[in-house]
């Protein structure tokens, strides 16, 4: 995966990331952008739902679910340290 | 989540404000806030007013009213849906925004979560934009400090310019100072509200708007129009046009500036389409360095003990049979605890039943008027108060505790997929909750679904979840026909397993129409879902229990007992009129028996569906009083109703129709009402009749037909 498209609904529980961009419509980027979520806002992903999406997300201090249709147009910026695996190479 | 007055009345589903003063000098006080900050205990404890107050987001999906008085003035409170923005794009905050903008209150007070200010600021800092007189109110104070979070009130009423208020609503005394500070702001005090510094070219857009709107914009903020108008919004520009009582678009001065301004943007790379995330990012941006100036966090907002709840309550593993366990537990104490009342109830009642006849015949009152008032009206009404009100009052506290606690939004954030697999919403899950306590509550509560076509399908599918009218009767039916009526521990674990069982099958159901409706009449993809999970709470106990009493519990029985009164006189007439050998009650049921019978039930049991239309409560009653010919509600334990039922042709076979009927068939009469003015069209009232009624009878029909293949 190119580390350039990486986004929302790529990340770990457990793992944070930052926001780069909404890919979203106009009604949801309103909803996504009145929570909070404007660029470079640092994000956690606390958890999945028990069928594996929605996931829950820690956004400035308050705990909303997103489903992945919807994660996967928040763009986040690559990782600061690129952990390369051996094995990846 | 409201079994409120407000939200179960019918009264209660208009979606305009309209302010009822007292006296012509009340002011008015607009109560705005995000949602689930505590607005409504907040407004409780001001006014007086029992709202009930849940912990999950968009709860007050009604507008509540409520009177207070301070030392100087006396106050209509306006509580106003809970929304994130005023930049509307629900039906919530299309009437929070037009209250703020139009509807002329003398101040706003913008309630705040202080566990999460930085993302309350970007209300506060909409609305001050729009707005001079507010006042914030930094509510939850005790729970900041619980979760080690310093807010600098002093310093946040500096940045922001308006007066700043700490309190802990749930603590009545601290909202003293609040109430000093709306007097303050009654009076004429002028707020010098911070000016939000847009990006340079956003700034120059608006310079060259405002000079034009500043003369016919009347007390609205100039800036805040011109940045309208650039966005442009259509629904707010129809209510400023009517507001100002001309279309502003149409004012030459003010559609060249907008040109002007539009192609500045442009030539710096602004669209219409990205115009409002840079404003928006704009607002968040300037809220995030107002808490990063006055919040200090000494640990992470989202606490430890929250993450090991949420990590057990929503797991793969756990999440689904806890859910279980805890509906089946709260049917097994609903069931268990309201067997010992419910017989005290009815024999106290019945006991006055019996004196009021030997009051009617001292008097020498004619039989007609005995029978009418007394065996009918009376005996109704006493019927559906023993058998409603004592699973009522156990099953109200129990879920407003659950719905406190904060697991509601839970349950929805797990049911969330296959709602979506059948291109609903998870909110749905919420309605369906509420449900359990009263269909119509739960269709007023479909209002926190944004989608018009997602909402529509949560409120035909409503009706599909039991509601408390309905699951006595089920209960009595599963314990005679499956369970034996011995009592017992285990057999009452068996009934509430059994109820289990058969709620499930509503809610499969609520699955299966809900894909069936978009897939046909109501096409259409699932649209995007922002669910907040808020952090668990501990449940007001005490406060929990006088409040779903006197407010939900009463309430629902009141309305149950008035529409009892006529159809009390209804099913007693009904009962008494004879033509030839018969009652008009048998008469009807002779006459729909051919067709009761092709679906596995019998002219009786779908007369008293009909009859018992009003409430649900007297379905089983009018059936014995058929079967018995009688010409009143007759009192029968369960062994005796067991026999009567069994000699006038019942099979397990029918009783699992009566059951899945009851399950699924037309909405009570309020239910029907609340959907019509909700939805506004007698069309999808019709549907939400139509649909489970057909549904309904299908599913009798196959269920008959496969079985008497076998049998």
């Amino acid at each position: 995966m190119i580390d350039d498209m990486r986004n929302l609904s790529d990340i770990d529980v457990g793992e944070k990331a930052k926001i780069k961009q909404l890919n979203t419509n106009n009604s949801i980027k309103r909803r996504l952008l009145d929570i909070g979520l404007v660029e470079d806002t640092e994000v956690e992903c606390i958890g999945r739902s028990p069928l594996g999406d929605p996931s829950a997300f820690l956004i400035r201090g308050a705990v909303i679910a997103i489903r992945s249709e919807d994660s996967r147009k928040i763009l986040i910026h690559p990782k600061k340290q690129a952990f390369t695996k051996i094995g990846e190479i | 989540m409201g079994l409120t007055k407000n939200s179960v009345g019918l009264n209660a589903v208009d979606s305009k404000l309209n302010i009822k003063k007292l006296s012509e000098s009340d002011k008015v006080i607009a109560v705005a806030g995000n949602p689930n900050v505590g607005k409504s205990t907040l407004f409780n404890n001001l006014t007086g007013m029992n709202q009930h107050t849940g912990n999950w987001p968009g709860k007050t999906v009604t507008n509540a009213q409520g009177y207070c008085k301070s030392k100087k003035n006396s106050y209509v409170l306006v509580d106003i849906p809970g929304t994130y923005s005023l930049m509307a794009h629900s039906a919530e905050e299309e009437i929070a925004r037009n209250f703020i903008c139009f509807g002329n209150p003398d101040a706003v007070v913008v309630v705040c979560d202080a566990t999460c200010l930085e993302r309350n600021l970007n209300l506060v800092l909409q609305t001050t934009e729009m707005y001079q007189n507010v006042i914030v109110c930094v509510n939850l104070l005790d729970e900041a400090k619980r979760r080690n979070i310093k807010i600098d009130l002093k310093k946040l009423s500096e940045r922001l310019g308006v007066r700043v208020i700490g309190t802990v609503a749930r603590r009545k005394k601290s909202l003293d100072l609040l109430l000093d500070a709306i007097d303050h702001a009654c009076e004429n005090e002028h707020n010098q509200p911070l000016r939000i510094k847009y990006i340079k070219p956003i700034e120059d857009a608006i310079s060259i708007i405002e000079p034009c709107v500043k003369d016919i914009c009347k007390n609205l903020s100039p800036r805040w129009i011109a940045l309208r108008l650039l966005e442009p919004d259509s629904s707010l520009i129809n209510e400023l046009n009517s507001y100002l009582g001309f279309n502003i678009l149409e004012n030459d001065k003010v559609c060249s500036a907008l040109e002007t301004a539009r192609l500045h943007l442009e030539s710096l790379g602004i669209t219409t389409e990205n115009l409002q995330s840079k404003i928006v990012s704009c607002i968040v941006l300037t809220a995030e360095d107002i808490a990063l100036d006055t919040v200090k966090y000494e640990k992470n907002i989202y606490s430890d003990s929250d993450r090991r709840i949420d990590r057990i309550l929503t797991s793969t593993i756990t999440g689904f049979p806890i859910m279980l366990l805890m509906l089946g537990f709260i049917f097994w104490l609903t069931i268990v605890g309201a067997n010992y009342p419910s017989k005290l109830l009815s024999d106290g009642l019945f006991y006055i039943q019996d004196r009021l006849t030997d009051l009617f015949y001292y008097f020498n009152a004619p039989e007609w008027l005995h029978g009418a008032v007394v065996l009918g009206i009376y005996r109704v009404v006493a019927w559906i108060v023993s058998v409603m009100l004592p699973p009522m009052a156990i099953f109200f506290p129990l879920f407003t505790l659950l719905e406190d606690s904060g697991y509601l939004p839970r349950i929805a954030y797990n049911l969330d997929k296959p709602f979506k697999k059948c291109s609903a919403c998870g909110k749905q899950a919420l309605t369906m909750a509420m449900g359990f306590g009263c269909n119509s509550a739960g269709i007023v509560g479909c209002r926190i679904i944004d989608s018009p076509r997602e909402r529509l399908i949560a409120m035909i599918t409503n009706s599909f979840v039991p509601c408390n009218g309905r699951y006595p009767a089920l209960i009595a039916l599963l314990s005679m026909f499956f369970v034996g009526t011995a009592g017992g521990f285990l057999s009452s674990v068996y009934s509430a397993l059994l109820l289990v069982a058969i709620i499930l099958i509503g809610i499969f159901m609520t699955f299966f129409t809900s894909f069936l409706l978009s897939k046909t009449i109501l096409k259409g993809v699932p649209s995007s879902f922002t669910l907040e999970l808020p952090p668990y709470r501990k449940p007001q106990f005490l406060k929990v229990i006088l409040h779903s009493i006197f407010d939900r519990t009463l309430f629902v029985l009141a309305r149950a007992v008035i529409v009892a009164i006529p159809s009390g006189l209804v099913i007693w007439l009904s009962a008494n009129i004879y033509i030839g050998n018969s009652s008009v009650l048998n008469i009807c049921a002779d006459f729909l028996d051919p067709f009761a019978e092709f679906f596995g039930l019998d002219g009786v049991i779908l007369i008293a569906f009909i009859l018992g239309m009003p409430a649900n409560e007297i379905v089983i009653p009018i059936m014995i009083m058929a079967y018995m010919s009688k010409g009143s509600l007759i009192e029968l334990n369960n062994d005796a109703l067991y026999t009567l039922f069994v000699n006038n042709g019942w099979t397990r076979i029918t009783a699992v129709n009566v059951m899945l009927f009851s399950l699924m068939h037309w909405p009570c009469s309020t239910t029907l009402l609340t959907i019509k003015k909700e939805s506004g069209s007698i069309k999808w009232t019709l549907l939400s009749l139509i649909i489970p009624t057909i549904i309904g009878l299908s599913i009798c029909f196959i269920f008959t037909s496969v079985t008497r293949l076998f049998i």
